[in-house]
């Protein structure tokens, strides 16, 4: 399906926090202009294994191979309320060394639309005028591989829409993006593969087509593909 | 170091933008510094109190011919506490219950003749109001060492009059008894007259053998007064105190204020700002962001440190700038006081990172700080004596391990030259160190 090697590969990866295991050997790749999308229900290991592949913290055994540089963006805004928009576009600009800190911020600004907020607080802003300056300050080191947790959890519907339209986008120029998410949807219809995560083992890695087939099988008789999905992890924890 | 910078310059750029901390961070150290700094100039170091004397006028206490003045006398009295003279004892009763005064002292109109008789004491009678042990305490030392002073200085005139007279027995001269002058021979006079009449006598005379016994006797006599005349000397003053300090150098109250108010700034400012600022970066997200790429731990804690000691040795400056105005400040020492301000910040400043890494938010962490911080201070103020040895090995131990004595005790020397300079300052930099080290090992956990 790819020629060229994956941009990310992570290995078997094993995390345990105490003695609970929050990932019992997770693997997965992500090509070049691919979206890879996680889901599963709360506390299936989404955040533990994109926070491994961020390199925030490290895995108990397993690897991570990356090609170029890698950005996070954290499910919850990791902004500073205090400072404006470009403010923070700029701290962290500085930060990742930008070689033209201006122009990287005027260039997130036009990318999430917020040029007419650029002086506004951050505190003051919406949850999803926040989460458009979160990912805007992840892009900024113009990575190769884009990391979002949950990059949905607190928008609207329309709000929603144009974060993929945006992230869409950023695929189509060569970004390999791997994201995870609540909602399934976003993965059937946004997403070139799927990793079902559930209890820390990867149930499922495929594309969204192999994953409506397997879920039509598991889940017959339900109403639509969300239901047929629940059936399917429903059965598995069984 | 360019990441520092930038996240001092967020930082400042954030405490400027939240106005309350911003306003608590100066009013606070400046409040305290006029506080302290009205409470030690304009209030009187001497208690009031109200003096009621009913002793008819012109009546002065007399001992043989030495003229003693009041029963209390008024100059000894007014070196320890401030007089207020009252007509009435219900008006001096008054006084006392409304706190105008911190006691009342009432001197009886036999007060003199008592004193003056030898044989009875005079009794004054003190008022004072118990409602507060701390102020019962006071009254009590200052009223105990006045009249314990009008004491000796009776005692001193009795004993010189008594002198006086055992002097003129033992050596002879002239005394006036009511206007009427005498000669008294003495006992040494006696002496000699009595062995020029033996010589001159026969020696079987029996008159000699007499005369014998009363020479030995006189001899005895004036052996003994004279040893007795030493011993009413030392009756005068039985116990004389020679002051002899063991350990630190005799302070004034006002400066070792002055230097409480400045450790004790110095360290809420410091540890609050730093407990703070650490905690906001979990607050709002950003510290795993910052760490996995542009700032090590490190580093972002060295930041914290520079920011905190930083803003506290400013806060405190202006602070002793404002003290200034009220107590005396030796700008001589300028450079030991910015030197001992700036370990003393980032010694506190490391204790508060320590602190920070515990909490999750800036409230918890504020919390936190000042919940540590009030026994720390009042550990290293406990003085010896007034709690029991284990309980005193116990405070000692902990204002040890933590940055406030050491502090207290380097801006003293510093600003004051009192007691030794680089144990403080040594002891300062290891706590630093040791809660540096603390502060790293927390923030390994931090980010989860």
């Amino acid at each position: 399906m790819y020629d060229e090697p994956p941009l990310l590969r992570a290995v078997e990866l094993r995390k345990s926090f105490g003695g609970r295991q929050a990932l019992r050997g997770v693997s997965l790749a992500a090509h070049a202009g691919e979206l890879v999308a996680c889901i599963g229900p709360n506390g299936a290991g989404k955040t533990t294994l994109l926070t491994i592949l961020a390199d925030v913290q490290a895995p108990d055994s397993g690897e991570v191979v990356t090609s170029g540089p890698v950005a996070w963006v954290p499910q919850q805004p990791a902004l500073y309320g205090r400072l404006t928009v470009a403010e923070n576009l700029r701290l962290f600009a500085r930060l990742e060394d930008a070689e033209d800190v201006d122009g990287a911020v005027a260039r997130m600004l036009a990318q999430t639309g917020l040029e007419d907020r650029a002086a506004e607080q951050v505190i003051r802003l919406s949850g999803g005028n926040r989460q458009r300056v979160n990912v805007a300050i992840g892009l900024l080191s113009s990575p190769a591989v884009l990391l979002l947790d949950e990059p949905s959890a607190a928008l609207d519907p329309r709000q929603r829409a144009r974060l993929w339209e945006f992230v869409g986008g950023l695929a189509g120029t060569g970004t390999s993006v791997v994201y995870s998410t609540h909602f399934v949807s976003e993965a059937e219809r946004h997403a070139t593969r799927v990793l079902v995560l559930a209890d820390g083992h990867a149930l499922f890695w495929g594309t969204p087509a192999e994953l409506e087939r397997l879920v039509a099988t598991n889940g017959a008789g339900a109403d639509d593909f969300e239901e047929a999905f629940v059936a399917f992890l429903e059965q598995h924890e069984r | 170091m360019r990441a520092i910078r930038w996240l001092l310059v967020k930082d400042l750029r954030i405490l400027w933008r939240s106005p309350v901390t911003t306003a608590v961070l100066v009013v606070y150290p400046v409040a305290v510094a006029l506080l302290f700094g009205f409470a030690l100039s304009r209030g009187s170091d001497k208690p009031t109190v109200a003096l009621v004397d009913q002793v008819p006028p012109g009546e002065e206490l007399t001992i043989g011919d030495q003229q003693l003045g009041d029963v209390v006398g008024r100059r000894e009295l007014a070196k320890r506490v401030k007089v207020e003279d009252v007509s009435s004892r219900r008006k001096a009763e008054r006084k006392v219950r409304d706190g105008d005064a911190l006691a009342a002292l009432i001197i009886p109109p036999d007060a003199v003749s008592k004193a003056e008789s030898q044989l009875e004491s005079s009794q004054v009678e003190l008022l004072v109001n118990e409602e507060d042990p701390v102020k019962g305490q006071l009254v009590d030392d200052a009223i105990a060492s006045v009249v314990a002073a009008e004491n000796r200085r009776l005692s001193r005139a009795l004993v010189r009059t008594n002198l006086r007279y055992l002097k003129l027995l033992l050596e002879g001269g002239r005394v006036s008894v009511l206007g009427n002058e005498f000669t008294v021979l003495g006992l040494r006079r006696i002496g000699e007259i009595t062995r020029a009449a033996r010589r001159a006598l026969p020696r079987r005379s029996p008159v000699r053998l007499q005369l014998d016994r009363v020479i030995r006797f006189n001899q005895l006599a004036l052996q003994n007064f004279g040893i007795g005349g030493k011993a009413l000397s030392a009756v005068g003053e039985p116990i004389k105190v020679k002051k002899v300090v063991l350990s630190g150098t005799r302070v004034p109250l006002t400066s070792f204020a002055a230097a409480l108010a400045v450790a004790v700034s110095l360290m809420f400012v410091t540890v609050l700002l730093a407990a703070g600022a650490l905690a906001l970066e979990r607050t709002e997200n950003t510290f795993a962001r910052l760490v996995r790429g542009p700032v090590s731990r490190t580093g972002l804690l060295a930041e914290k440190v520079l920011l905190a000691g930083g803003v506290g040795v400013l806060v405190t400056l202006l602070m002793v700038f404002v003290l200034s105005a009220f107590v005396a400040v030796e700008w001589g020492r300028f450079e030991l006081w910015l030197l001992v301000l700036v370990v003393g910040g980032a010694a506190f400043a490391a204790f508060g990172t320590a602190l920070g890494t515990l909490a999750r938010e800036v409230s918890a962490a504020s919390l936190l700080a000042f919940a540590a911080l009030l026994p720390l201070v009042f550990c290293a103020l406990v003085p010896s004596g007034v709690v029991s040895p284990w309980l005193y090995d116990l405070t000692r131990a902990v204002s040890a391990v933590f940055p406030f004595k050491p502090a207290l005790d380097a801006v003293q020397a510093a600003f004051y030259g009192d007691g030794d300079l680089p144990g403080p300052l040594f002891h300062l930099l290891g706590l630093g160190l040791a809660f540096a080290l603390a502060a790293r090992a927390g923030l390994r956990r931090f980010a989860f």
